[in-house]
């Protein structure tokens, strides 16, 4: 008997605005202008907040930061596609994807800045903690997963993280039983090219990562991660394959970490300037800019009103992260069980 | 009241808690069609369905993981991990995230999972089907950790722990499984978690044990007048009946069958030596496994605390 192929596959790659602000209508999704100004608007207050952070960790202000320039249209173009309602689970990057969501910017720098008491989620902004252990986040996303479709809720749910995820036991573990269960997750991977020193190359043999999902049985798609437009289409199509019960999908946003891996850490030790100045032709905002222009959404009036009330929000945050009272001791108790333990309460004795 | 054994009043305790609250739910490998390879939820999945009772891939850092999730979202997990051996890849999870969630977020999310695990050695089984390592789980602040010692304590126990809002690591001993049958009322009844039971009442020696050790305590004592105290939760342990008995008393013999050092016991020793040390007539004793990996069965009775080295440590410390 001859041998057959019984299984192939192909990976779809998604472009849709290019270097040059030029868009194939054909691929756009639909938004309104309000919603690309709005777009717009969220990646320059991102940036803003990102470059502060790189300033104030310098000053000593923050403690080690990882920075997100050049991921901005990966994370705030997956998280506008989310509605009020889907739940998020993200890595330790996604600054963008929080400050999208709603999360106010100034606990994320109280967050950085080392006070825990930053990351208490508001019961109206539906995001998960940053998550610091790599991958450990995509089992907790296939859990709620399992816990929506259980409740009957028609809502996505959706994680973050990067190419070295890809390489964890979690990845595979999550991966799987979300194909098994066929269950409403986003997978989001920011593939940035750099696991701190480690390339993409070195942390998989697939060609891309986006063929990974097809040996779970479900839909991998490569985009092009500093693409807005593309980021979004793809996570919007995915959330409402979601939520028709269609299964999960998973994303794979090809984009590049312009920065170091996090403040303690420095990229010029293991790639070359070239690299990273290649990358730099490829920056989202410009590419959104030029678009924008060429509609007519953009001047340079506006873009230095949006300069303005960004570094104003930025300005407001770090004044009142910085005026926060330092937590009192006790509080570092607080929250391990729901009540204390009657250890506990002789150890707080203490203070 | 009919007398049932643990797997029963475990099964039990289970499909009382999934009559009375919807968010609980079960998942694990084997633990649905099959009931689990200790029978432990049989019967369940034909009650509840399979949407309660998940039948899950051969994925334990998953399943955890996954619970993890379910449990942010509202729901009450029970996951089963099919033996303690197998439960070292869950420990990222439970580590990293299960034991922090409330912390990390300030309260606003919460991790009221149970993660049920077959443990310890006495059924002649495989290679890390036999290991009792509870003493790393008590030393992540977080977690509790209980064991039952018996039919009636394992129902009243596993109910609390699934009611508790914190994670609970559910240590369910496989020598104890079907050893001992018990009057285990189907009323509902719940045991506190934190507490310490005192099994019978002495003056001149307590001895400190857990799970199926407790047992073989029991049959080391006899002549002696010693108090006997069941720990049944591990983290946090019920201090004030340890340091009450042991001011009473002046002698302490500890027994567990995990590896003497950093075993449960050395946390006890350290505790009462802070506490009640003015009161000691004698050293404090541990009888423990020895500092080897599990041995397979043929060095298992070698390995086991026996009664006669309970005994003889217990005439040491008499000798005080």
């Amino acid at each position: 008997m001859p041998e057959k192929t019984i299984e192939s596959f192909t990976v779809q790659r998604l472009d849709i605005l290019d270097e040059k602000g030029i868009a194939d209508e054909s691929l756009m999704p639909s938004l309104s202008d309000e919603d690309i100004k709005r777009m717009y608007e969220l990646i320059v207050l991102s940036r803003t907040f990102d470059q502060r952070a790189l300033n104030l960790q310098r000053e000593g202000r923050l403690g080690a930061y990882p920075s997100l320039l050049g991921q901005e249209a990966s994370q705030i173009g997956s998280a506008f596609a989310c509605e009020k309602s889907d739940w998020v689970f993200p890595s330790f990057r996604e600054m963008g994807v929080y400050i999208t969501l709603g999360y106010p910017p100034h606990m994320l720098y109280q967050y950085w800045a080392g006070d825990e008491r930053g990351l208490k989620i508001s019961d109206n902004v539906t995001i998960f903690p940053l998550c610091v252990p790599v991958g450990t986040q995509i089992p907790h996303a296939v859990g709620a997963a399992i816990a929506a479709k259980y409740r009957g809720d028609k809502i996505g749910i959706v994680t973050y993280f990067g190419d070295g995820g890809t390489s964890k036991g979690d990845f595979h573990e999550g991966f799987n039983m979300a194909g098994v269960f066929r269950l409403p997750v986003v997978f989001i991977c920011q593939n940035n090219q750099w696991a701190i020193s480690v390339p993409r190359e070195k942390q998989t043999a697939s060609k891309t990562l986006a063929q990974k999902a097809f040996a779970y049985g479900f839909e991998g798609v490569q985009v092009d991660g500093n693409d807005i437009f593309s980021v979004y289409k793809a996570t919007k199509d995915a959330l409402e394959k979601a939520k028709r019960g269609d299964g999960p999908t998973f994303i794979e946003c090809f984009t590049y970490r312009m920065s170091d891996h996090t403040t303690s850490d420095d990229a010029t030790k293991y790639r070359s300037k070239e690299e990273v100045d290649a990358w730099k032709q490829k920056d989202p905002i410009l590419r959104l800019r030029l678009f924008m222009e060429k509609k007519g959404l953009w001047t340079e009036q506006y873009q230095k009103d949006i300069e303005e009330q960004s570094t104003l929000i930025i300005d407001e945050a770090v004044k009142e992260a910085e005026s926060i009272k330092p937590p009192h001791p006790e509080e570092m108790f607080a929250y391990t069980y729901e009540k204390l333990t009657p250890r506990q309460i002789k150890q707080m004795k203490g203070f | 009241m009919p007398k049932v054994n643990m797997v029963q009043a475990i099964n039990l305790a289970l499909k009382e808690e999934m009559q009375r609250d919807k968010s609980v739910v079960i998942l694990g490998e084997d633990v649905g069609k099959d009931g689990g390879v200790f029978r432990i939820t049989e019967g369940l999945i034909e009650q509840f369905g399979t949407e309660r009772v998940m039948d899950t891939p051969l994925s334990e850092s998953g399943i955890v993981g996954a619970a993890v999730g379910m449990a942010i979202y509202g729901l009450k997990p029970v996951a089963e991990i099919q033996f303690m051996g197998f439960i070292y890849p869950t420990i990222d999870q439970l580590f990293s995230h299960a034991a922090r969630i409330r912390s990390r977020s300030r309260g606003r999310f919460t991790c009221p999972i149970v993660v049920r695990t077959p443990y310890g050695a006495g059924i002649k089984a495989l290679e890390l089907h036999s290991e009792s390592t509870e003493a790393l789980f008590c030393h992540m602040p977080g977690i509790k950790v209980v064991v039952p010692s018996s039919p009636y304590n394992a129902k009243g126990l596993l109910i609390s722990s699934i009611r508790d809002p914190d994670p609970v690591i559910f240590l369910e001993s496989t020598r104890l499984y079907r050893l001992i049958k018990e009057d285990v009322s189907e009323e509902e009844y719940t045991l506190p978690l934190g507490s310490a039971r005192i099994v019978q009442e002495g003056k001149d020696v307590t001895l400190i044990a857990w799970g199926s050790m407790l047992h073989r305590v029991l049959q080391s004592v006899e002549g002696v007048d010693a108090e006997v105290i069941d720990l049944m939760t591990l983290s946090p342990f019920d201090e004030e009946t340890v340091y009450k008995s042991v001011k009473k008393t002046g002698r302490v013999v500890i027994v567990h069958e995990a590896p003497k050092t950093c075993g449960f016991g050395a946390e006890l020793s350290a505790s009462i030596a802070e506490e009640a040390m003015l009161y000691l007539k004698a050293p404090i004793l541990r009888v423990t496994g020895y500092d080897v990996v599990m041995p397979l069965p043929k060095f298992e009775d070698y390995y086991m605390p026996s009664v006669e080295r309970i005994r003889k440590a217990i005439e040491e410390v008499m000798k005080y």
